[in-house]
C-alpha cells in the first residue's frame, strides 16, 4: 500500500512543489540577472537583497492581472492552449532520474518517479503533444500575428523534432535500452559518459533543444520586432505566465534529459575510479543538478551572445544540416557497432 | 474487475470521442477532438500491457500526423459552415453498401476470433528469446512479419517519393 501510492505520491509533490516550480520560476530570475551581467547591467535590485524576491512580486503582478479573452477568439481552446503547453512539460519529470536507489529512513527509496521501459519514448511523445499549446494559440486568439507565429513555431518544432529523434535512436543504439534508468546504467557500465562517444549526436541534440524549446538563437516564434511578440501576443496575466512557464519548465527538461543521455545523469566525474571516491561528498542527486544548471546556464549565455537566424536559414539548417548529418551519424554508429563490439 | 471497469470507461470515452469527431462543426474542435480519441486508444494499449504501443500511438499519431492535419485545416479557412444544399455526387447507396460490407467483415473477424487462435495471439504466445515489450515487437516485426514490415516501409518510400514529385514538378 505504502509502496504503490504514498510513496510514488509523495515523489510526485515533492518533484514538482520542491523541485520543477521553485527552480522555473527562479530561472526566469537567473535569466535576467546572467544577461544583465552580459550587457553590463545589474539586473533586478528592487524587489529584496539583490532582487532575490522579483519571482514573487512578478507571479503576484501576473494574477491579479485582467484576464483578457478577445471577442473574436475561439473560446475553449483558447483556454485549453496554456494549460496543454504547460502539462507535457511537467509531466516528462515522471521519468527523469534524479539518482538511484538510495536507502532513506531504512527503506530503499528510488530518486526518480518511474523506471519505465519505453523511458526515452515516452519523453520524445510528450514532447511531441506539447506542440499544440502553440498552434491552438495562435489559431484560437483570431489575430494575424500570433497565427504567423504559431505556424512557424510548429514548422519549426517538426523539422527539429526528426533531428533530435534521430539523434536519440544512435543513443540506444550504444545503451541498448530505452529505459532512463537503464541508459545511465549502461554509462556506468561502460565507463564513459555518451557525449565522448557521441560527440556528434550531442551537439545535434544540443542545437535541436535550443530549437525545440524556441530559444535565441531560434527564438523566431517570439520575435517581438517582426510579430508583436509571437503566439501568446492576444494573451494576458495567468495565462500569459503559463507559457512562460512551459517554456522554462520546458528547458529544465531538456537539459535534465541531456544530462541523462550524454553525461551520465547522476553519475559523479570518473564514477569507476576508486582514487575519485572524495567527490562523493556530493550526493548523486547534486551532481545531476549541477550538470544539469550547466546546461542552463549555457541555454542563457547562447541567448545573451548569438542573434537570431533568419526563417530560411533555420530551415536549412534543420533539413540539409542537421537532419543528413543525424542520420549519417546513426549510420556510423550502427556500422562500427557490428563490426567492432 | 478493476480492470473491466477500466476498459469500459476508456472505450466509452473512445467512442464518443469519435462520434464528436464526425459531428462537431467546427473542424479544428473536430480535429482536437481526434487527438482525444487517440489519446485514449494509447491509454487502452497500456491497459493490455503494451507500452511500446502505447508511446509510439502518442508519438506517431496524435504528436505527428495530427499535427499536419492541424496544419491544413489552419491554413484552408473551413469556417463557414457547410451548406444546406444536396451533393449531386454523393454517392449514399453505394456508401451504405461499401459500409455494410466492413462491418459484416469486421463481425466475421471478431466470430472467427473465437473460433480458433488467431495468428496474432499464436504469435504472442510463443516462446521469444528476448524479453521486455519493445524487444518482443522488434523481434517479431523482423522475424515472423519481416516481409509486411518491409511492403510497409516500401508503401511509405513511394508516398514520400510521390509526394515530392507532385511538389516539385521540375526536378
Amino acid at each position: 500500500m505504502i509502496d504503490t501510492f504514498v510513496i510514488p505520491l509523495l515523489k510526485i509533490l515533492i518533484v514538482l512543489f520542491a523541485g520543477v516550480l521553485p527552480a522555473v520560476t527562479y530561472m526566469v530570475l537567473l535569466e535576467r540577472k546572467v544577461i544583465a551581467w552580459a550587457q553590463s547591467r545589474l539586473g533586478p535590485m528592487r524587489v529584496g537583497p539583490y532582487g532575490v524576491l522579483q519571482p514573487v512580486a512578478d507571479a503576484i503582478k501576473l494574477i491579479l492581472k485582467e484576464d483578457i479573452t478577445p471577442t473574436k477568439a475561439d473560446r475553449w481552446v483558447f483556454t485549453a492552449a496554456p494549460i496543454i503547453s504547460m502539462v507535457p512539460a511537467l509531466i516528462v519529470y515522471a521519468v527523469i532520474p534524479f539518482g538511484p536507489t538510495v536507502n532513506l529512513f531504512g527503506r530503499p527509496v528510488s530518486l526518480y518517479i518511474t523506471d519505465v521501459n519505453v523511458g526515452l519514448l515516452y519523453v520524445v511523445s510528450v514532447a511531441s503533444v506539447g506542440v499544440y499549446g502553440i498552434i491552438l494559440a495562435g489559431y484560437a486568439s483570431n489575430s494575424k500575428f500570433p497565427l504567423l507565429a504559431s505556424l512557424r513555431a510548429s514548422a519549426q518544432l517538426i523539422s527539429y523534432e526528426v533531428a533530435v529523434t534521430l539523434t536519440l535512436v544512435s543513443v540506444i543504439l550504444m545503451t541498448g535500452t530505452l529505459s532512463m534508468v537503464g541508459i545511465v546504467n549502461a554509462q556506468y557500465n561502460a565507463h564513459v559518459w555518451l557525449a565522448f562517444v557521441q560527440p556528434v549526436a550531442f551537439v545535434i541534440f544540443f542545437i535541436g533543444s535550443l530549437a525545440e524549446t524556441n530559444r535565441a538563437p531560434f527564438d523566431l516564434p517570439e520575435a517581438e520586432q517582426e510579430l508583436t511578440g509571437g503566439f501568446h501576443t492576444e494573451y494576458s496575466g495567468m495565462r500569459f505566465a503559463l507559457f512562460f512557464l512551459a517554456e522554462y519548465a520546458n528547458m529544465i527538461v531538456v537539459s535534465s534529459v541531456a544530462t541523462t543521455l550524454f553525461w551520465g545523469g547522476w553519475l559523479r566525474p570518473f564514477p569507476n575510479i576508486a582514487m575519485l571516491h572524495f567527490l562523493d561528498v556530493l550526493p548523486s542527486w547534486m551532481w545531476f543538478l549541477l550538470k544539469s544548471f550547466v546546461f542552463l546556464y549555457v541555454f542563457i549565455w547562447v541567448r545573451a551572445t548569438l542573434p537570431r537566424y533568419r526563417y530560411d536559414q533555420l530551415m536549412r539548417l534543420g533539413w540539409k544540416v542537421l537532419i543528413p548529418l543525424a542520420i549519417a551519424n546513426l549510420l556510423v554508429t550502427g556500422i562500427v557497432k557490428v563490426m567492432l563490439l | 474487475m478493476a480492470q473491466a471497469i477500466a476498459f469500459y470507461t476508456l472505450a466509452a470515452f473512445i467512442l464518443g470521442f469519435a462520434v464528436l469527431v464526425v459531428t462537431t462543426k467546427d473542424t479544428v474542435h473536430s480535429v482536437l477532438f481526434l487527438v482525444l480519441d487517440f489519446l485514449f486508444v494509447a491509454a487502452l494499449y497500456v491497459l493490455l500491457n503494451a507500452p511500446f504501443l502505447a508511446v509510439i500511438q502518442v508519438l506517431v499519431y496524435a504528436g505527428g500526423i495530427v499535427v499536419l492535419y492541424l496544419f491544413v485545416v489552419m491554413l484552408v479557412n473551413l469556417k463557414r459552415p457547410p451548406e444546406a444544399h444536396r451533393d449531386p455526387h454523393r454517392l449514399t447507396k453505394i456508401g451504405f453498401g461499401l459500409s455494410a460490407a466492413v462491418l459484416v467483415e469486421l463481425g466475421a473477424i471478431v466470430v472467427s476470433g473465437y473460433m480458433k487462435t488467431s495468428p496474432v495471439v499464436a504469435a504472442a504466445t510463443e516462446t521469444m528469446p528476448v524479453t521486455g515489450n519493445t524487444e518482443q515487437v522488434g523481434w517479431l516485426l523482423y522475424t515472423s512479419y519481416l516481409i509486411p514490415f518491409e511492403i510497409a516501409s516500401m508503401l511509405l518510400l513511394v508516398a514520400m517519393i510521390g509526394a515530392i514529385v507532385l511538389a516539385k514538378r521540375e526536378l
